[in-house]
């Protein structure tokens, strides 16, 4: 899923301090399931605008909406006999959200809740991880279905780096050395060779650095 | 035509069987060349070659091949460091080509520290290929006269190819293997991490010999004199991928104030007398930071002087 979270409060507020009319958009997919983004938080956020308003002696009024995805325009146009009635829209889902409303509702100012972090999964509950960086070439299982590309802090194709110490990433201690994992797991499969292998440098067109990048499914086009 | 793949001094000099020594030395945090010319002339007639580091730790210093055409003033032959943190292949190969054009000859090609260490740790990094990667694109350029894409090279760089091993990061059982990686990829010499625990760089050694890998490129061991229990402690907790025993912190400890640093010395050129002596090992890669004034001493008593002159 796309992970994200919260931005600071204060940061909120002081995006939609001169609005009086705030709708506040939640997700029900990946933001849902990373506990940032859906009913739940639309409706924290909601009461939390509500609150410091008051505090300040501001009169608002803040709607809350979550919708079935943000990132599919069928449902992003669930809001036009919504949105008019307001003058500032929060979306919290991932950052595909607000630019989807933003281009289906033009006219409207649309603010980012949160901070979209990574594609990734729940390690723990409440600690989350990332697992893919969306180079969009897939070579996992050269690495024993571990990616090198999204976990290792260098993306080094052929690890691991001299600063691997004790399973850990020089980078931090919070980061585990994907290589080390990869080396082990490889390793105890008798798979010395595909180690071995020189892995040549990436083709990145396929990645960010292509330009941004779209997709077409000829057939799925109507 | 000469046989030499480059025709560099290190390179002679490790192929005539000489046993090799190389230096270090840092570019300033800054355009003052007087620093830098100080330093190379702490450095000359006591070396084969000089490393050159790109941006070490990730601080921003004067750029690695800047430098290397000053110490080439200053009559001093530069290893060229270059990291793929800061550039990609575009960049890496340009700056190999004008640096070879103005005479540069050996290169040292590294990953690169993190960022985060450094003084600009908001900075985006690039990593678009890894060392094993660099040093099989700088060999391809020398010996198939080809950049990256396969396009043919108006004039090839002559390099000498040198690449680094950790022989105390983990996973350690792997460490051997890819250094034979690196090799393959096209390494020609291998310059070490700094060396502390003896007893596992023996292991290691070992290893390698039993693979082979000292008759296909030229080990040199690196060694970096620690001047104080401070420094020590800082390698043993702080570096990643260091291994400095116990027994060394007790001993630098036990020569008491006002000779830790003697006693630093002392350590490395015991060091340096059993590489010598060690299978597998060609020379030795003196890291002496921020301490180049005392490397022609340390030359001088490890008996590494005079340098060869080879033709």
């Amino acid at each position: 899923m796309i992970v994200a979270e919260p931005k600071p409060i204060k940061e909120i507020l002081e995006m939609v301090r001169d609005y009086k009319k705030i709708l506040v958009v939640g997700c029900k997919g990946c933001v849902t399931v990373c506990n940032v983004g859906g009913a739940k938080e639309v409706g924290i956020l909601a009461s939390t605008l509500r609150i410091a308003a008051r505090k300040d002696n501001r009169e608002i009024e803040v709607g809350e909406h979550t919708l079935e995805r943000q990132c599919d325009p069928e449902y992003v146009d669930e809001l036009k006999d919504i949105i008019d009635k307001y003058d500032a829209v929060i979306s919290i889902a991932c950052g595909v959200g607000p630019q989807f409303l933003s281009e289906r509702y033009p006219e409207k100012r649309i603010f980012p809740g949160v901070n979209t972090k990574f594609m990734g999964g729940a390690v723990e509950h409440g600690i989350w991880a990332e697992r893919c960086a969306g180079c969009g070439t897939c070579v996992i299982h050269y690495f024993g279905g571990l990616c090198p590309i999204a976990r290792c802090s260098k993306s080094l194709m052929n690890g691991p780096c001299g600063g691997s110490a004790g399973g850990k990433c020089e980078v931090s201690k919070d980061i585990d050395c994907v290589w080390d994992m990869i080396v082990k797991k490889l390793m105890k499969e008798g798979r010395l060779d595909d180690l071995l292998k020189f892995r040549p440098p990436k083709d990145w067109t396929t990645a960010r650095d292509g330009g941004p990048r779209r997709l077409v499914r000829e057939e799925l086009v109507k | 035509m000469s046989d030499y793949k480059s025709g560099s001094n290190l390179e002679k000099v490790l192929k005539s069987g000489t046993f090799a020594f190389t230096g270090e030395c840092g570019p300033p945090q800054g355009a003052n060349i007087d620093v830098l010319k100080k330093k190379a002339q702490h450095l000359k007639g006591c070396v084969d070659a000089v490393n050159v580091t790109d941006n070490q730790t990730a601080v921003v210093r004067m750029s690695s091949w800047a430098a290397s055409l000053f110490l080439i003033q200053e009559g001093l032959e530069p290893n060229y460091q270059m990291v793929c943190r800061d550039r990609n292949r575009l960049a890496m190969q340009s700056d190999i080509l004008g640096a070879y054009a103005h005479g540069i000859r050996n290169m040292l090609c590294l990953s690169g520290d993190h960022q985060k260490f450094g003084n600009h740790p908001g900075s985006k990094n690039v990593f678009d290929i890894d060392s094993m990667q660099l040093i099989n694109m700088v060999k391809n350029m020398r010996d198939e006269g080809k950049f990256q894409n396969g396009q043919e090279i108006d004039v090839p760089p002559k390099i000498f190819i040198g690449a680094a091993s950790n022989p105390f990061g983990d996973p350690t059982e792997f460490r051997p293997y890819r250094l034979a990686k690196k090799i393959n990829a096209g390494a020609d010499f291998i310059q070490t991490q700094s060396i502390y625990n003896m007893d596992r760089f023996r292991k290691f050694m070992k290893q390698v010999v039993d693979m082979g890998l000292h008759e296909k490129c030229y080990i040199l061991a690196g060694i970096t004199p620690m001047k104080s229990v401070g420094m020590a402690r800082y390698m043993a907790s702080q570096v990643p991928g260091m291994d400095v025993p116990e027994s060394l912190i007790k001993r630098l400890k036990g020569a008491g104030k006002g000779k830790v640093a003697e006693e630093g010395i002392k350590f490395a050129i015991e060091q340096i007398e059993e590489f010598k002596e060690m299978e597998g090992v060609a020379g030795v890669h003196l890291m002496a930071i921020e301490w180049e004034h005392r490397v022609p001493e340390i030359a001088e008593r490890a008996g590494m002087l005079p340098r060869p002159k080879i033709d």
